[in-house]
């Protein structure tokens, strides 16, 4: 049982989108991890990658909250899916001419890129899982960190499946459509059975 | 043909057949009135605070199942309808609501009379808008009449800043749809979820339903009645559920829950199967949720995928409307019969009645609703307040119909019995009967001087304890008889009636009021009645708060 979970949803790119967003989790006092938001395939909708802390029916219930908004089009939790997710994080270490061989040891290590360079520091940009950049954060603490930055987490599902919604022409398939994208976590289609 | 913003919107209001709606002016609407006069058959009323106008609006769609609509000015107008909004939405009421602005370019500069209204009800709307031109008023008022009638239904506010009244646009018709992809019209159930309700329902061998609003939402009486008859399960409804299910029916039940019937909650909480239709599983009617029969299996119907599994772990979630729903699971449904389960409950409730008619001459609660039910022959649609009244009014009177009962069952707000019933008198001839709390009606009072004007033959019953009733109540059982600003004092009700141009009466005894009942027949005004109630009655029985339904209680002594 995840307590960290992935959803992604498409909202109507339209003002006040984001605010909706925002007030359905604070009314319904579910606790957000990271949201990013950002154009995607398609003109007019926005993507947002929502990462959410709780169990299975907290999670089932932020999804099914959401999609009650008008403006959100589709959403789908893909916790479970196989999926590729990514984070970006820029830190400003401290790097003298003392240590900064060292620095550029560690951004090696982590495949990370040194974007800016100065006489007693650097800017490092690590990409990666959220499981990476942790991991990247902590080793770079060793030498002083200045400053850091992380985007929140963005995810897509692996394979030729994808997490669009489903187009506006027919209402009944849109109804099934969303419906079978609720719910969809280990128990199956029928969430909560009770036995 | 080109229009202003103002001509828009009432040509919007007019095409969706709106024929009343209640509002009050103020500066940034003033373009808006100044074309009211050109539209004599959309009705305007004048009301005396904004939260009235909400009230009304909704009162008006619970009793004419239609969309309510009402109307206010920017800021201070705006925020008085806030309550009447969130008592809509918490009821799933539909309405649409008319706001003004400050102009375009005011916006966001904390000018006079600025309120950040859309941001205000972002969540107590289903939607809301904030339209920058007079082109968009057309198709978003289309889609707000859409949204608050379809699915579950709620509010939804229109925000239209001053000079987009004034600005023109092409009018070439009302848009003939929507064209909304976040929102697909969820009526239709999925087959193998109707499926797997059929299946339990059928191996059921102590079935409940409980009946919720939509069931009164959906007009869903009528398949109701056949599905208990089908299955023979016994019937309960939710506070808002009552009317859903006609009284008379040898498988109702009447209500359950916090004051609920006694062998209601006793039937929910030893069924073996829970049939939920149209309601949400809310804590004022199930008790404590981590006792609440756990044995139970829950079949849940609902229009809204949010409410399934909300509060419940749900055997057989099935989602859509309640009619079409039923509509489809009907022909599932065996034909079975309960006998040894309807003579339990029938057991339990010969040993519980709810009966708690004291003998007297003076006027208790629940004597007076039975006398009231008789005087109207149990026809007349009841519009409550909040507090012990609304419990006797839900109780003691047999209701039949469907949209016979009007409360605010969600927000529980106090204040919503007076123009709730001056709304509600709009969509019918015969007169409303208005049970009132003698707090709750001096929230709203000023509202008389409205129902005066249209001549309403609202029935004010004041239930005058002289108290803040079921606060007082609380007091008395919860917190040792330490009563402490319940006890309200009141203006002589009799005469403030008649300072509105009101026939008002009064009633101390059982005779007294039986006399008043007859002398009204056939009045056509309004009329305010004070009936002087016994000060301190109890409402019983009673789930005391954070209690399981199987703790009910029938008096102080079973505390
Ligand atoms: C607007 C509002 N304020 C406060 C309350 C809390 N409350 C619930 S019942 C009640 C007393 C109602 O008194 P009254 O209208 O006289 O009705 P009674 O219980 O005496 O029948 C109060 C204060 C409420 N429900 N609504
Ligand atoms: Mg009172």
């Amino acid at each position: 049982m995840a307590s960290r979970n992935t959803i992604v949803a498409h909202v109507e790119d339209r003002p006040g989108v984001l605010a909706r967003v925002a007030s359905l989790f604070r009314r319904r006092g579910f606790n957000i991890e990271s949201l990013t938001v950002g154009h995607c395939e398609e003109p007019g909708l926005s993507r947002m990658t929502i990462v959410v802390d709780g169990d299975d029916h907290q999670v089932d219930q932020v999804c099914r909250q959401l999609f009650k908004l008008i403006d959100v089009v589709s959403v789908q939790d893909i916790t479970y899916a196989p999926m590729v997710d990514r984070e970006l994080a820029l830190i400003k270490v401290s790097a003298s001419n003392f240590n900064r061989r060292e620095v550029l040891d560690m951004v090696e290590m982590f495949r990370a890129d040194v974007v800016d360079v100065d006489a007693d520091a650097l800017i490092v940009q690590v990409l990666g899982d959220e499981g990476k950049v942790d991991a990247a954060v902590k080793m770079f603490e060793q030498f002083g960190i200045l400053e850091m930055v992380r985007t929140g987490r963005v995810a897509m599902v692996r394979g030729t499946e994808t997490t669009k919604p489903p187009a506006i022409s027919d209402s009944q398939q849109a109804a099934a459509a969303i419906r079978a994208m609720l719910g969809r976590r280990p128990e199956g289609a029928l969430p909560f059975a009770s036995d | 043909m080109r229009l202003t913003g103002a001509r828009i919107l009432m040509e919007c209001l007019r095409a969706e057949g709106v024929e009343v709606f209640f509002g009050y002016p103020g500066g940034v609407v003033l373009p808006l009135y100044n074309t009211l006069g050109e539209y004599p058959d959309i009705k305007h009323v004048l009301v005396r605070h904004e939260q009235a106008a909400a009230h009304a609006a909704d009162g008006y769609a619970r009793v004419a199942g239609r969309t309510g609509v009402c109307l206010a000015t920017s800021g201070p107008g705006a925020t008085n309808l806030v309550t009447g909004i969130t008592t809509a939405y918490m009821d799933s009421v539909p309405m649409v609501v008319l706001t003004g602005n400050v102009a375009r370019d005011l916006i966001g500069r904390d000018g006079f009379q600025e309120a950040d209204i859309t941001g205000i009800t972002l969540p107590i709307t289903k939607h809301n808008y904030l339209l920058m031109r007079a082109s968009e008023i057309a198709p978003a008022v289309k889609e707000a009449f859409h949204i608050a009638s379809t699915g579950r239904k709620g509010p939804v506010l229109v925000d239209i800043p001053k000079d987009v009244f004034i600005e023109e646009a092409e009018w070439d018709g009302y848009p003939q749809g929507v064209s909304l992809r976040g929102y697909p019209i969820m009526d239709v159930p999925r087959e193998e979820e109707v499926a797997r309700a059929a299946e339990t329902i059928n191996a059921a061998k102590r079935p409940i339903v409980i009946a919720g609003h939509g069931v009164v939402q959906s007009e869903a009486q009528h398949e109701l009645v056949e599905f208990a008859e089908r299955s023979d399960t016994p019937v309960l409804t939710t506070l808002l559920g009552i009317s859903g299910m006609p009284e008379d029916h040898e498988l109702s039940y009447g209500f359950l829950g916090m004051h609920g019937h006694f062998y209601a909650n006793m039937a929910a909480d030893r069924a073996d199967v829970v049939i939920g239709i149209g309601m949400r599983f809310d804590d004022r009617a199930m008790g404590r949720f981590s006792d609440f029969n756990p044995t139970a299996k829950i079949v849940h119907i609902d229009i809204d995928p949010a409410e399934i599994g909300k509060n419940f772990k749900t055997h057989a979630p099935v989602n859509g409307d309640v009619k079409e729903t039923l509509s489809r699971l009907l022909p599932q449904i065996d034909r079975n019969s309960h006998p040894e389960w309807r003579s339990e409950i029938d057991e339990i409730m010969a040993q519980h009645p709810t009966d708690y008619i004291e003998e007297g001459t003076g006027l208790g609660g629940p004597w007076l609703v039975r006398a009231l039910a008789e005087a109207t022959n149990g026809e007349a649609t009841i519009v409550t307040g909040v507090g012990q009244h609304q419990m006797w009014g839900a109780q003691y009177y047999p209701y039949t119909k469907a949209r016979q009962w009007v409360t605010s069952g969600g927000l529980g707000t106090m204040g919503y019995e007076v123009p709730a019933a001056m709304g509600a008198q709009f969509a019918q001839q015969e007169p409303i009967w208005s049970i009132c709390g003698d707090g709750g009606f001096q929230m709203t009072s000023q509202e008389l001087q409205t129902v005066a004007e249209h001549n309403l033959p609202v029935r004010f019953a004041i239930f005058n304890n002289g108290f803040l009733g079921m606060v007082r109540q609380w007091q008395e059982l919860f917190y040792a008889n330490n009563y402490h600003s319940v006890d309200l004092g009141q203006p002589d009700f009799v005469k403030l009636a008649e300072a509105y141009g009101i026939r008002g009466v009064r009633a101390t005894t059982r005779a007294e009021a039986m006399q008043v009942f007859r002398d009204l027949e056939g009045y056509d005004g309004p009329v305010v009645i004070d009936f002087q109630l016994e000060r301190e009655e109890n409402v019983w029985p009673m789930v005391p708060a954070g209690a399981a339904l199987s703790e009910t209680i029938e008096s102080a002594e079973d505390l």
